[in-house]
């Protein structure tokens, strides 16, 4: 598919992806120097390298498609809070190491499942982006995946803080597969994944996966929703201060 | 003889047989392997220059990490994480390479920890902007490989086998640095003050990063000997200075030493003296980030003591497992 110049949908969906690379990635980089120990500190680092390559690229693809000249750049420091598109687990703090593993953990494993299916897209820059993103990913899951069982399968407080991360963390979750009208619309011309089958698998393999860890889920609690409308939590308007400051307080300079 | 005098850790003299065995091997340029006797001082010299070094890249790590979630782009921010990752990565295989001569990496991270042992005086210093970033890559970054390449011809193996490719990604990051400040001293006026001033404030404590001069220095001549180190500290000085000045001129930033200048007899520049009272100051503990830099590895350590711990029981486990 060719032509996308005036399609606001796609533009909106890529600033979704990179959004939610991108509040990834700057999290994670919380870590780089303050890890458990080094080989942590240093694959940390490198997820977080991993995540923020893939935001420059879905915000290149974003940018090709504005109606005026505009760069990877303004897109990631130039847009308020309400602006930004990532559902809200993306943006929570990085919390204790049991916290970031296992939501490094869902988000990896919808990862996968989301490349796989976007490598088809008819919308060959977002397939070559996904196919790109995919073999990181896949590596990223491995990673992150063992650790929730190292945590939950060790010690009494590995567990005890892995159990309670995951009562924290599992509300944020649905909203990972949350579509809109204009994303329905992109689905239906074969640009993008089908996200109830991604949330099917996705179910499927993570509650497996924390059952054999022998977590348990929580019944209830406050279910996430907003980021794909700009809703967000208090965490992102922190963020994107520390984040922007410099292109904020010295405008139209080069870096 | 040289090596004569040299005591083992029981406080007994070396075998002269061995020690001039030893001394000839490293005089025909062969480099000393884990295997090989080595006398006890040199294993000792070489533990605390290498543990120090190690432990340098590790809190080297914080003052530019201070600035990854700040980066102003996002290709700087990919290179700044990919630069600070280095460094832990150089810390990896400096401590790996100490362990070949008999310590362990729990060891060496305990004496950092407790302050027994020293690291580069240079992160101790706080990086309050931006163009801190360049300064360290261009002046700190570029001192370190002054000091490194002719380590990666040192006598011991393991040590100059990992400065190779330590040295390799220190001129990665050396011109990272130079680049953010050639764009800085080209940007608007706000951005060249920043440049300045991180020269004004990296200047002086780069240039203390190769040590006390060589009329102070104690451990110089034996390591010499050794082939540990091949050029004095002064020297080594003197040929970053002459080397960075040029740099500077060409980003149109000013030096922060009025006597620098060129010595046409010598065709070196001379510099103007270096506050050595504050280089002794920041050793012992004194320098404007001393403390935090510590408490900061201190506290990634304790925090991260329930998951090394998690890591060991469930290693310990599975092996279980496999035996049943």
């Amino acid at each position: 598919m060719t032509g996308q110049f005036n399609n606001p949908a796609l533009h909106s969906y890529l600033l979704r992806l990179a959004d939610t690379s991108l509040t990834m990635g700057q999290r994670l980089a919380e870590w780089c120097g303050h890890g458990p120990y080094l080989e942590e500190d240093v694959a940390l680092t490198n997820v977080s390298l991993d995540l923020i390559g893939h935001a420059n690229i879905f915000y290149q693809l974003a940018a090709e498609l504005h109606e005026h000249p505009i760069t990877a750049d303004d897109l990631a420091f130039l847009r308020d809070a309400h602006e930004y598109r990532n559902p809200i687990i993306t943006e929570l703090p990085k919390g204790d190491f049991a916290y970031t593993t296992l939501k490094q953990y869902f988000i990896d494993v919808f990862n996968v499942h989301l490349y796989q299916a976007l490598s088809t897209s008819s919308y060959e820059p977002l397939a070559l982006a996904a196919k790109k993103a995919l073999m990181e990913v896949k590596y990223h899951r491995k990673r992150s995946e063992a650790w929730v069982e190292r945590l939950s399968l060790s010690t009494e407080e590995a567990k005890t803080r892995s159990q309670k991360a995951l009562f924290d963390l599992w509300f944020y979750t649905p909203e990972l597969f949350e579509t809109d009208a204009a994303m329905d619309e992109l689905f239906v011309q074969g640009v993008i994944a089908d996200y109830t089958e991604i949330k099917t698998i996705w179910h499927q393999q993570v509650e497996a996966h924390l059952q054999h860890c022998q977590l348990t889920l929580p019944e209830s609690g406050w279910v996430a929703t907003g980021g794909l409308q700009g809703e967000h939590s208090e965490h992102l308007g922190y963020m994107l201060a520390e984040m922007q400051f410099l292109q904020r307080a010295y405008p139209g300079c080069e870096w | 003889m040289y090596s004569q005098g040299l005591t083992d850790a029981k406080g007994q003299q070396e075998p002269a047989e061995l020690l001039a065995a030893f001394q000839a091997k490293i005089d025909r340029e062969e480099k000393i392997e884990p295997r090989d006797w080595m006398p006890d001082a040199y294993r000792k010299t070489l533990i605390r220059q290498m543990s120090q070094h190690a432990h340098s890249e590790i809190v080297g790590q914080l003052p530019e990490g201070n600035w990854i979630t700040r980066a102003p782009t996002l290709n700087r921010k990919m290179i700044l994480l990919a630069k600070v990752q280095d460094e832990a990565g150089h810390g990896l295989y400096i401590y790996s390479a100490t362990e070949t001569l008999g310590v362990t990496r729990d060891q060496l991270t305990d004496e950092l920890l407790s302050g027994k042992a020293k690291y580069s005086s240079i992160f101790n210093y706080p990086t309050p902007s931006w163009a801190d970033m360049g300064a360290i890559g261009w002046l700190v970054d570029g001192a370190a490989i002054m000091n490194q390449v002719p380590l990666c011809r040192a006598s011991y193996g393991p040590y100059a086998r990992s400065m190779v490719r330590i040295c390799k990604e220190e001129s990665f990051h050396q011109r990272q640095g130079y680049e953010i400040m050639t764009v800085l001293a080209r940007g608007s006026k706000a951005q060249k003050d920043m440049a300045q001033r991180a020269l004004n404030r990296t200047w002086w404590p780069a240039l203390m990063m190769f040590g006390p001069s060589d009329k102070d220095s104690t451990h110089s001549a034996q390591s010499m000997k050794w082939k540990i180190k091949r050029f004095s500290n002064d020297e080594l000085r003197q040929k970053f200075i002459d080397a960075t000045v040029p740099q500077a001129e060409h980003l149109g930033l000013t030096i922060p030493d009025p006597e620098l200048k060129l010595n046409p007899e010598t065709g070196h520049y001379d510099h103007g003296p270096i506050d050595w009272d504050e280089f002794i100051q920041v050793l012992k503990g004194n320098g404007p980030c001393n403390k935090e830099r510590l408490q900061a590895r201190i506290d990634a350590h304790d925090k991260g003591a329930w998951v090394r711990e998690a890591a060991n029981v469930y290693q310990q486990k599975q092996q279980k497992r496999e035996v049943a």
